[in-house]
């Protein structure tokens, strides 16, 4: 009897993933001296922080068939509320800190009870909220970007590092670890999964629909909320209008990491390694010098091209 | 009332009850003068300002209509912009041309998220959404990231800054784009095509009716309509921003369409909604930039809370789960 490697298919585009990924970073790293230095690893790691947690939280809102597009205005929001907190009503950071992240689950759960109750479209209610998130963050503060260096109690965590991960880089560490094992294992993700293939299946077997949905959007608040935090970590500062469009690359790190768009189909692994494409393709212009920013687009588009028509035929031969 | 009408009700009221706030607490907004061959006044600029959304809204109707959406619309602005600047101060083409070569890869780029929808079946978000991303990448590359300063082209600076019957142009383009809309869905059977693919695809192709050259063409006009918003845009400000023109204008092009009585889920469409759609939001904006409250003008910030209340509320009137919950037959789940 031989045995066979067999790649299940739906497994297929997650490999996908995974060979894009590995190919860019072998690519950079024979390019680029140093790209895989411990150092570089963990400042990717670092510098994509914030976009890797607002892709968790969208991860859970797209396998349930759902788009939160207010994510990007989050996280300015919650950036420049930490450091209104801090700087201009001086409080500490164990009070400050969790106001913020209150303040994320407050405004993903107000989506989440409008798409729920009112059955109105994720799109709509998650674009309002954009509107709003950007509209309080930029109405909150004068100068539109608060600086919180030299804070007595915030630059301990500034300064944190633990074998050179920073706390932005380590908190996106746990922060996916946490999300791999409750999407795969916990009720609440299989109710995400059950959702985002058919809502009305998940309804008949007895499933929380209603509570379900309104935690994935709570949840989307508060990873978004915790990006914001990372932020105002990485940077030192609060900014109103930081992370703009934010919501189209976090999109497209879930789309590349093989999570459907329609729902039900997809992994919490594949959005790390998506995000990580993201990531070296963003520092590759730096390195290269010469090559402009707006090459960084075009290859993400083509990314989601080739990712989207392949999972589109992966799709056809499943069907057929 | 015919259903067409009823719809326009809510939107039509709520444009009545902006220019109501405004004859209270901006008169001068409704004050008209006569100077240099042109009426100016804040009215006539809201129109004026209003076109660019107003176009892409239109093409937007037709693809919301199919049950899609189009997200691309402002980048294929940016991209016009810097297509014809590239076109007149490169290669030092005539204004003609260059608008002629424009507008088909407007219409080329339309027609890619058409075929991408149609033929390879992905849903519109995502296929359009790859030309939103790498749209804006094309639009900066061709200008090499800067501004690029589009002078000395008379012809181009008409689009976007002349008058014609003592009017800004521009209201006349899109008093055409408009009317050659309603005729086309209107007048032929393609309205009936577009709302039937939208409400039932299956059915429709059943029915022998070709859904995918539907599909295929109205991501086509929506491409040429963002076009020519985009040639608008660039010839008003006299140059081609890649970075800005038409940044989250596809956002408030679906609001218009929203806010007219259009579902986001397809079939019914209301052109005439979507158009006042687009004025009500520009009415806001400028509303907004005008109101003073205790002497003060409100910041420009406020701009977007009004948008994001404007837009819960509308969804709110036209949310039939609302009604059942108020009406006392809750729902399920």
């Amino acid at each position: 009897m031989r045995t066979r490697l067999r790649i299940k298919p739906q497994h297929l585009s997650l490999f996908a993933t995974a060979a894009v990924f590995l190919l860019l970073y072998g690519v950079a790293t024979l390019r680029y001296p140093g790209f895989a230095s411990w150092f570089q690893t963990t400042a990717l790691i670092a510098d994509n922080a914030p976009l890797g947690l607002a892709a968790i939280g969208m991860t859970f809102v797209i396998l349930s068939g759902g788009i939160d597009l207010s994510v990007g205005a989050i996280i300015a929001l919650s950036s420049i509320l930490l450091a209104k907190c801090l700087v201009v009503w001086n409080l500490p950071v164990p009070l400050a800190i969790p106001t913020v992240l209150v303040g994320g689950i407050l405004f993903g759960t107000a989506s989440g009870v409008m798409i729920r109750w009112f059955r109105l479209p994720p799109f709509l209610v998650t674009l309002a909220a954009m509107f709003l998130a950007r509209g309080i963050a930029l109405v909150l503060t004068e100068e539109k970007r608060l600086s919180i260096a030299g804070h007595a109690t915030f630059d301990p965590l500034v300064d944190f590092l633990l074998f050179d991960f920073n706390l932005p880089a380590l908190i996106f560490v746990v922060g996916i670890v946490l999300a791999i094992g409750v999407a795969r294992y916990t009720r609440f993700g299989r109710n995400v999964y059950a959702i985002g293939g058919s809502e009305q299946s998940a309804l008949l077997m007895g499933l929380p629909v209603g509570r379900t949905t309104v935690m994935i959007y709570a949840l989307s608040g508060l990873c978004a909320a915790g990006g914001g935090i990372l932020y105002a970590i990485g940077s030192q500062s609060g900014d109103a209008s930081v992370a703009q469009l934010l919501e189209l690359d976090a999109i497209a790190a879930v789309v590349i990491g093989g999570t459907l768009l329609s729902g039900g189909v997809g992994s919490m692994g594949g959005t790390l390694l998506g995000v990580l494409i993201l990531g070296v393709i963003t520092v590759v212009p730096v390195y290269e010098g010469d090559l402009n920013s707006w090459w960084t687009k075009i290859a993400i588009g083509g990314l989601l091209l080739v990712f989207i028509v392949l999972q589109r035929l992966l799709q056809r031969q499943r069907n057929s | 009332m015919p259903e067409s009408l009823r719809k326009l009700c809510w939107p039509l009221a709520a444009l009545a009850v902006l220019l109501l706030f405004n004859a209270l607490l901006n008169p001068e907004f409704f004050s008209l003068h006569f100077a240099e061959g042109r009426l100016t006044g804040s009215l006539v600029d809201v129109l004026d300002r209003a076109t660019p959304v107003l176009l892409l809204s239109l093409g937007m109707t037709l693809v919301i209509a199919t049950a899609g959406v189009d997200l691309s619309v402002g980048a294929v602005m940016a991209m016009a912009g810097s297509i014809s600047a590239v076109l007149l101060t490169d290669f030092g083409m005539p204004v003609l041309p260059t608008l002629l070569i424009t507008l088909l890869a407007s219409l080329a780029a339309g027609a890619w998220n058409g075929l991408l929808v149609s033929m390879l079946g992905i849903q519109p978000i995502v296929a359009t959404l790859i030309l939103m991303v790498a749209g804006r990448g094309i639009a900066q590359l061709l200008t090499d990231g800067q501004i690029i300063p589009i002078e000395g082209h008379p012809g181009f600076a008409y689009l976007g800054g002349g008058t014609l019957f003592f009017l800004p142009v521009t209201i006349t383009i899109a008093l055409a784009a408009a009317l050659f809309t309603a005729i086309a869905v209107r007048y032929t059977a393609l309205g009936l095509f577009i709302e039937s693919a939208g409400e039932n695809p299956t059915a429709s192709r059943y029915a022998g009716l070709n859904v995918r050259a539907v599909r295929l063409l109205v991501y086509t006009l929506s491409g040429l309509f963002a076009g020519v918003a985009g040639l608008i845009y660039a010839s008003d400000i006299t140059a081609a921003d890649a970075n800005n023109a038409g940044l989250y204008l596809e956002l408030d092009a679906i609001l218009a369409v929203v806010i007219g009585g259009t579902a986001l889920s397809g079939g019914r469409f209301f052109l005439a909604g979507s158009i006042i759609g687009a004025l009500i939001i520009q009415t806001l904006g400028t509303t907004i930039l005008m109101t003073q409250i205790g002497g003060q003008s409100i910041p420009a910030e406020w701009n977007l809370i009004v948008k994001a209340i404007v837009v819960l509320v509308v969804c709110l009137l036209q949310s039939a789960a609302l009604r059942q919950i108020l009406t006392g037959k809750g729902v399920r789940g």
